[in-house]
C-alpha cells in the first residue's frame, strides 16, 4: 500500500506482520474469552509507517457492541508490552463484520465452550429469514427451538434443546 | 472556487450536517426510550431483546452523532450533541419518541420504525456521502433481527388473546397518525434527496406498506385509514414528551457539566 505522500506503508517486513498477527491471537474477546480476536474476524489489516508504528484496523461485530472500546484497548495495551513504541487502532466499518469470518477454530471452541456457532453462511442474505437448523452444542441434537431472539450479548440468540432440556445461546448468523 | 460553486459547497456540507443529524437523533431518541424497559420488560427475554435492539440504536447514534459533530467542525462531540441540545434542536421523527406505553405499545412503534429503518437503510447503501452508505450496510443486517422480532411479536399479541390483540389494535390506532412523517420530505430530505445523499423517502412508501400490511394480516390487526397531517419532528417540533424524555437523558451532564465515567 502506499499513502498519499508515496511513503510505503507496509514497512514492518512480512516477518513483523506475521508476528503481530501471531501477537493478536494473544488478545481473547471479553465476552466470549475462549475466542480471540483473529479468530472472530475482527482484524481487518496491519500496516506500519514508520519504525516502531503499528495501525491495526479492527472491525465492531455490531455497531453499538460495548465490547468494542475493551476490545480496542486490550490489542493496544497488549502490543504495547510487547514493545511496539505507536500503536494505532482504528475502526474499520466497511465491508461490515460478518459472522461468516469466523474461523473453522472459533465454530470448534464454542461448540466446545458450549454455544452453538453461526449454523450457515450469510453469502446469501435469502437465508436470513429461514429458520436455521441449530444443534445443541450439548448433546449434538437438532431438535432445538428458538427462545428469544437476542441473549446475553447482540451476537447470540437464546435456544433451547429438546431433547437434552438444556438452554443454551447460539451465536447469530449476521 | 466561483463563488458560486463555494456556495453550493457549503449548502451541500449543510445539508449533510442536518440530514446525518436527523437520522442520529431519531436512533438516540428510539434507544432511549428502549432503554427505559430495562428491568420492567414482561419477561427476562423480553427485557434482554429490547435492551440489544436498543443498544444497536446507540451504536447508529453514536457513530452518526459523531460525523455530524466532525461536519458542523464546531469541536463539539457526539456527547455534546446528546447531552447538551435544547428539544428545540432535537430532528427526530416524531413517532420514536413516543411514551412506551404498554408492552404492545412499544412492540408496534417498533415494527413501524424498524420497517421504515429496514427500507431507509436498503437504500442508503448507495448513499453519495460514504460514510452514511457504509453505516447502512452495517445497520441494514441489524435491523433485519429487529424486523423479525418486532414482527414475530405484533403477530403473537394481534392473534393472541382477546385482551391481546385488542392492546395490539389500540397501539396501531394510537400511532398511525405519526407514520405519515416517515415518507412527507422535510426541506433537508429533499435537498439531500437531490444531492443522492439520500433516497427519496416517497419510494420507500409501498415497500413499507408490503411489509406492514402482511405483519398486520398476520396478525389479524386492521391497518388504519391513511391520515392527512404530517407530524414534524424532524422539523424539530416535538410533542411534550421529548421534553422530558431528555430531562431524565440529559441530568447529569446538565447537572454536573463535563462530568466524565
Amino acid at each position: 500500500m502506499v499513502t498519499a505522500a508515496g511513503t510505503s506503508v507496509s514497512s514492518l517486513g512480512s516477518l513483523t506482520q506475521r508476528e503481530v498477527w501471531q501477537l493478536l491471537t494473544g488478545v481473547p474477546d471479553p465476552e466470549i474469552p475462549v475466542l480471540n480476536v483473529v479468530e472472530l474476524g475482527l482484524i481487518r489489516h496491519v500496516r506500519s509507517e514508520r519504525a516502531g508504528h503499528v495501525e491495526v484496523g479492527v472491525s465492531p461485530t455490531y455497531t453499538g457492541c460495548p465490547a468494542t472500546e475493551v476490545i480496542q484497548h486490550s490489542i493496544r495495551d497488549h502490543l504495547e508490552s510487547a514493545g511496539f513504541g505507536d500503536v494505532n487502532v482504528v475502526t474499520v466499518l466497511s465491508p461490515a463484520w460478518t459472522s461468516d469470518w469466523l474461523t473453522e477454530s472459533a465454530h470448534r471452541k464454542l461448540r466446545e465452550y458450549g454455544i452453538a456457532p453461526p449454523a450457515h453462511s450469510v453469502a446469501q442474505p435469502r437465508h436470513l429469514f429461514r429458520e436455521p437448523t441449530v444443534r445443541c452444542p450439548l448433546c449434538a441434537s437438532a431438535k432445538t427451538e428458538r427462545v428469544s431472539e437476542f441473549a446475553s450479548t447482540p451476537c447470540k440468540a437464546l435456544y433451547r434443546c429438546i431433547a437434552c432440556l438444556e438452554p443454551f445461546e447460539y451465536f447469530k448468523c449476521i | 472556487m466561483s463563488a458560486t460553486a463555494l456556495r453550493a459547497a457549503e449548502v451541500s456540507a449543510e445539508v449533510l450536517y442536518r440530514y446525518t443529524l436527523h437520522l442520529g437523533d431519531t436512533s438516540l431518541i428510539l434507544a432511549q426510550r428502549l432503554g427505559e424497559w430495562i428491568g420492567h420488560a414482561p419477561a427476562l427475554e423480553e427485557d434482554l431483546a429490547l435492551a440489544n435492539v436498543g443498544l444497536d440504536l446507540i451504536g447508529q447514534a453514536r457513530y452518526l452523532l459523531s460525523y455530524a459533530a466532525e461536519l458542523e467542525g464546531k469541536g463539539r462531540t457526539e456527547d455534546d450533541l446528546a447531552f447538551l441540545r435544547e428539544p428545540s434542536d432535537f430532528t427526530n421523527l416524531s413517532l420514536v419518541e413516543q411514551p412506551n406505553g404498554d408492552f404492545g405499545h412499544t412492540i408496534v412503534r417498533q415494527l413501524l420504525i424498524d420497517a421504515w429503518q429496514l427500507e431507509l437503510f436498503e437504500r442508503l447503501q448507495s448513499s453519495t456521502a460514504s460514510k452514511l452508505a457504509e453505516l447502512a450496510a452495517k445497520a441494514l443486517k441489524e435491523t433485519r433481527y429487529h424486523f423479525r422480532f418486532s414482527a414475530g411479536w405484533v403477530v403473537r399479541l394481534g392473534d393472541g388473546t382477546e385482551e391481546s390483540h385488542r392492546r395490539v389494535q389500540e397501539a396501531l390506532d394510537d400511532l398511525w397518525k405519526f407514520t405519515r412523517e416517515l415518507f412527507a420530505p422535510s426541506e433537508v430530505d429533499g435537498q439531500a434527496a437531490a444531492e443522492r445523499i439520500a433516497p427519496d423517502l416517497a419510494t420507500l412508501r409501498s415497500p413499507w406498506d408490503a411489509r406492514i400490511d402482511e405483519v398486520l394480516r398476520q396478525a389479524t390487526v386492521v391497518k388504519p385509514a391513511p391520515v392527512a397531517y404530517a407530524w414534524h419532528g424532524k422539523n424539530a417540533q416535538h410533542s411534550e414528551h421529548l421534553s422530558r424524555l431528555l430531562a431524565e437523558m440529559q441530568y447529569m451532564q446538565r447537572t454536573y457539566p463535563g462530568a466524565r465515567w
